[in-house]
């Protein structure tokens, strides 16, 4: 390919359009004062909204003896091992039913996308048909099954990890929202069309191709999961499992500082989780599909 | 084809490709009503039409990416009709960019290597070679969204050749791209299919890109093929309505039909078979056949003249207000302005006639 000579055709060899500056002089546009006052008003209601509670958890949790400030409940939690075992127990739940999720998920979608694309209607009617349930519903349609895997399956049937099978249908409807818009940024049937005709098996094409360039989809709804899960009450209570928010609640009625404590934890988890996410992220959609100018 | 690997020295040897009485229903649409096409090792085959008339199903049931109901495909005598797409060794250059997003370009032409178990220093050698013979050695770095349209249909036939393809498909590669680009990589493709000596199949809805390109042009309609040909028969001597009327520029110009001939604005010429040959019919003039002639006491007048460079292209009515469009070398146009009267005239050659 011929490379255009001179400063302008370097620019453009560069492989990048060039870029108008504005004016030395220019001033940037400010905004009417009541449309300033107007925004600002509005985010400081929507931060105290979302910051006050926080504060009142975070005071509550740390006072100490005759007005002094403590991180004796912070300590604390690990000497409970109920709570212990609550957290353990949700972690577990949080980590497979992340992986179930995605297993179940992400072929299905990709697959639905590809090979029948007029089915995609029914996947998201059926993957958000879990938002349209009460939880006590759910509860009270599934439990003769669990006592039936308390009876049958022994410790495996008992073990509040089978609550696993039930997260997994109460996240569908987050996990499938933040992966299908992931699979909208890419033109999944092309991309898959060109692994296969290069030799790709379709468990490659899913891993090697489509997976990497939806890496941003897949690691929200693995958050909005972990989130979920972790804080998910109902239905382990109606269901007698000792998880997370079960202990926290029992906790509560007995030491309400360290109650406090944990569930401020695990919001903070899951900020650190969304900081995460938010900053290593890839940007697969704003690189799909587009192209720079040519150059000339 | 056997080259090792393509380099401006080597050249390969395609394989036969046949289409035999393919059909492909969608619901019920027939999309491909007996499609039949025998492609010649090494040669290059446009398949022109318009949009849905079964071209781009043609092209993706070769590929393996959509299955035929009926009929069979053979490549090299081999019948590789159920033969899912991973197993066809076909190199395929898509109309939507499709270079893999999370790839360098060297790793997007590396990754057919990759799976064909080439190790790591030789498959990277293999991809930069390939790289260089697109012209794009220097951008082995980039990630498409860092390159342009033209670049990155450039490294996507560096991607579908570098695995040594026993047929290179192209499904319209150049209709995102804008004119000037689009010839450039158009003329670039060519070369490099006849350096490679790859059998090719290209699907184009472009007629320019389709007569530049192609050893020979399939043209299609309805999921049929109504004729292949070399570019220059099938624009001469086109066998049906369809292509006559959709290859090139033609004028419908009334006339009278008989004896293998047809007498049309004063002249007799030679019918072309396979359309109407009695009675009042329409005969199909190509722009470059109609002759004007400035006169005082023409019966037609210029409507309209249009400067193309080298060519010009006037709009003429005639007497019974028919409207014709000639095409002559910029050098005849003297005397030709809107409003001059002209004498017309029709060149002897064949024309194509459909009934009035």
């Amino acid at each position: 390919m011929t490379t255009p000579q001179g400063p302008i055709g370097a620019a453009a060899a560069e492989g990048g359009a060039l870029l108008a500056r504005p004016p030395a002089n220019s001033r940037k546009l400010r905004r009417p004062l009541g449309q300033r006052i107007a925004r600002t008003l509005v985010l400081v209601i929507v931060l105290g909204y979302l910051i006050v509670p926080l504060y009142g958890m975070v005071e509550f949790s740390t006072r100490g003896d005759y007005g002094s400030r403590s991180l004796a409940s912070y300590a604390a939690i690990f000497s409970y091992p109920d709570m212990i075992t609550g957290i353990t127990n949700s972690l577990e739940i949080a980590v497979l039913t992340v992986v179930g999720m995605l297993v179940l998920l992400v072929p299905t979608m990709v697959w639905t996308v590809v090979r029948v694309p007029r089915m995609r209607r029914v996947v998201e009617f059926l993957c958000l048909l879990p938002l349209a349930i009460p939880a006590i519903v759910l509860v009270v349609g599934i439990a003769p099954l669990y006592q039936w895997m308390g009876q049958h399956l022994g410790a495996v049937g008992a073990s509040p990890l089978t609550l696993t099978l039930i997260d997994i249908i109460l996240v569908l409807p987050y996990s499938y929202r933040a992966i299908d818009s992931s699979l909208r940024s890419i033109d999944t049937a092309t991309l898959s069309d060109a692994a296969r005709s290069l030799g790709a098996s379709w468990p490659r094409t899913i891993l090697q191709v489509i997976v990497p360039n939806i890496r941003g989809g897949i690691l929200s709804a693995s958050v909005l999961t972990i989130a979920l899960v972790l804080g998910e009450y109902t239905i382990s209570s109606l269901l007698s499992f000792n998880t997370l928010q079960v202990v926290i609640f029992l906790l509560g009625k007995r030491d309400p500082y360290v109650s406090v404590a944990v569930s401020f934890s695990a919001l903070l988890f899951g900020f650190v989780l969304l900081f995460v996410i938010s900053r290593f992220a890839p940007g697969a959609a704003s690189r799909a599909g587009r192209a720079v100018e040519e150059p000339s | 084809m056997t080259t090792a690997s393509p380099s401006p020295e080597t050249t390969g040897h395609g394989v036969a490709v046949v289409f035999e009485d393919m059909h492909r229903w969608y619901g019920p649409v027939h999309a491909l009503q007996g499609l039949s096409i025998d492609i010649a090792p090494g040669e290059l085959v446009a398949l022109l039409g318009p949009s849905g008339c079964g071209k781009t199903t043609a092209l993706r049931a070769l590929g393996g990416l959509d299955v035929v109901d009926q009929g069979r495909i053979l490549v090299g005598g081999k019948d590789i009709t159920n033969l899912p797409a991973n197993k066809r060794n076909m190199g395929i250059v898509f109309q939507a960019y499709s270079l893999f997003p999370n790839m360098t370009a060297l790793d997007n032409v590396a990754y057919g290597l990759r799976l064909r178990g080439m190790d790591a220093s030789t498959r990277k050698k293999k991809a930069q070679d390939t790289l260089d013979l697109v012209g794009l050695g220097d951008q082995a770095r980039k990630y498409p969204h860092q390159m342009s349209g033209g670049q990155q249909q450039r490294v996507a036939l560096a991607r579908a050749l570098a695995i040594e393809p026993s047929v290179l498909l192209l499904d319209e590669p150049l209709s995102a791209l804008d004119a000037k680009v689009r010839r450039q990589l158009r003329e670039e493709i060519r070369r490099i299919q006849i350096m490679v000596g790859i059998t090719t199949l290209f699907v184009t809805h472009d007629q320019e890109e389709a007569l530049a390109m192609g050893d020979r042009v399939g043209v299609m309609s309805a999921g049929r093929l109504e004729q292949i040909a070399a570019p220059a028969e099938l624009y001469d001597r086109p066998k049906t309505r369809f292509v006559a009327e959709f290859v090139g520029l033609t004028n419908r110009i009334p006339g009278v039909a008989g004896n293998g001939a047809v007498e049309v604005l004063g002249a007799r010429v030679p019918l072309l078979p396979g359309g109407a040959d009695r009675g009042r019919v329409g005969a199909l003039v190509r722009p470059e056949n109609i002759q004007l002639k400035p006169a005082e006491t023409g019966s037609a007048h210029v409507l309209a003249v249009s400067f193309l460079g080298s060519l010009c292209r006037a709009q003429v009515a005639l007497s019974d207000q028919t409207i014709v469009v000639a095409q002559m070398g910029a050098a005849e146009s003297v005397g030709l302005y809107p409003g001059a009267k002209v004498d017309v005239g029709v060149m002897p050659a064949p024309v194509f006639a459909v009934a009035d």
